[in-house]
C-alpha cells in the first residue's frame, strides 16, 4: 500500500472548493436534519414556522450559503464522477455547461424560495 | 509521497466479490452523492410552493408527510446523508494524510454508525404516520 493514497491529487480551485464545501456541509446538513426532523418534526412544518426561522438574518444567510455550497459540491461531484467514467471531448464540454446552467438555475430558484419564505416580498 | 495504486476495474461490477473495503466505500460514496444531488433538485421543487402562497406550501408539505411511503423515503434519505457525511469526514482525513493505516476500519465505523443512526431515527420519522 502506498504511504499516501488518495483518488484525488490537489488540482487547484475546484479541488479545494470541493473539500471546503464538504467541511461546511458536514456541519450544516447535520444541523438541517436535526432542526427539521428531530426538533421540529417535518409533519408539523407550516409556512408560519418556516417564516419565523427564515426571517432571522443569520438563519437566512446560513440556508442560502447551504444551498450554494450544496449545489456546487453536488454538481461538481457529478462532473468529477462522469469524468472518472471517461467522459471526454465535446460530450465533456456539453455536460459541463449543462451542469453549470442546471446548478445556476437551482441556486436562483432556491434564493427565490428563500426570499418568499421570509414573507417580506 | 503519493503513488499510483492499481484498484482494477471498479466499473466491472461482475467482480464485486473481490472488492476491497476501499472500493465499496468509493461505490457507496458515489451512489449516495447521486441520490443527494437528485434530492436537492426535488427538495427545491417542492419548497417552491412557498412562492405561490403560505397555504399551498403548508398543504403540500403536510400532504406529503401524510403518505407512509414518504416517511420511509425520509428514513432512506437520512441513511444516505449520514453515510455520505461520515464517509466524507473519513475522506477529508485521508486528504489531510491523517489515519491512513485505519482507512478500512474508519469505513466500517461509518457503516455501523450510519446503521445505528438510521435505526434510532425510525420512531421519529414514523411518528403519527399510522
Amino acid at each position: 500500500m502506498a504511504e499516501h493514497y488518495s483518488s484525488f491529487e490537489p488540482k487547484g480551485t475546484r479541488w479545494l472548493l470541493q473539500r471546503l464545501t464538504a467541511a461546511f456541509l458536514v456541519v450544516v446538513l447535520a444541523y438541517h436534519f436535526m432542526l427539521l426532523h428531530f426538533i421540529n418534526h417535518a409533519a408539523d412544518i407550516t409556512f408560519a414556522g418556516t417564516q419565523v426561522r427564515m426571517s432571522q438574518l443569520g438563519y437566512f444567510l446560513t440556508m442560502v450559503l447551504f444551498l450554494i455550497a450544496g449545489t456546487f459540491h453536488g454538481v461538481n461531484g457529478v462532473y468529477n464522477a462522469l469524468v472518472n467514467q471517461g467522459l471526454d471531448g465535446t460530450q465533456k464540454t456539453v455536460v459541463k455547461w449543462l451542469l453549470i446552467v442546471a446548478g445556476t438555475l437551482l441556486i436562483v430558484q432556491g434564493i427565490r424560495v428563500a426570499v418568499a419564505m421570509t414573507g417580506l416580498f | 509521497m503519493s503513488q499510483s495504486y492499481d484498484r482494477g476495474l471498479i466499473e466491472d461490477f461482475g467482480r464485486w466479490q473481490e472488492f476491497s473495503a476501499g472500493m465499496w466505500a468509493w461505490i457507496f460514496h458515489k451512489f449516495t452523492g447521486w441520490v443527494l444531488i437528485g434530492y436537492l433538485f426535488t427538495h427545491i421543487a417542492v419548497l417552491s410552493t412557498a412562492t405561490v402562497d403560505g397555504a399551498t406550501y403548508t398543504q403540500t408539505l403536510q400532504g406529503l408527510e401524510s403518505l407512509l411511503l414518504v416517511r420511509f423515503l425520509e428514513v432512506g434519505l437520512l441513511a444516505v446523508a449520514a453515510f455520505h457525511i461520515l464517509n466524507g469526514i473519513r475522506l477529508l482525513f485521508v486528504d489531510l494524510g491523517v489515519g491512513l493505516e485505519a482507512q478500512d476500519k474508519a469505513f466500517y465505523a461509518a457503516l455501523i454508525t450510519t446503521a445505528a443512526i438510521t435505526v434510532a431515527s425510525i420512531p421519529t420519522f414514523l411518528m403519527g404516520a399510522f
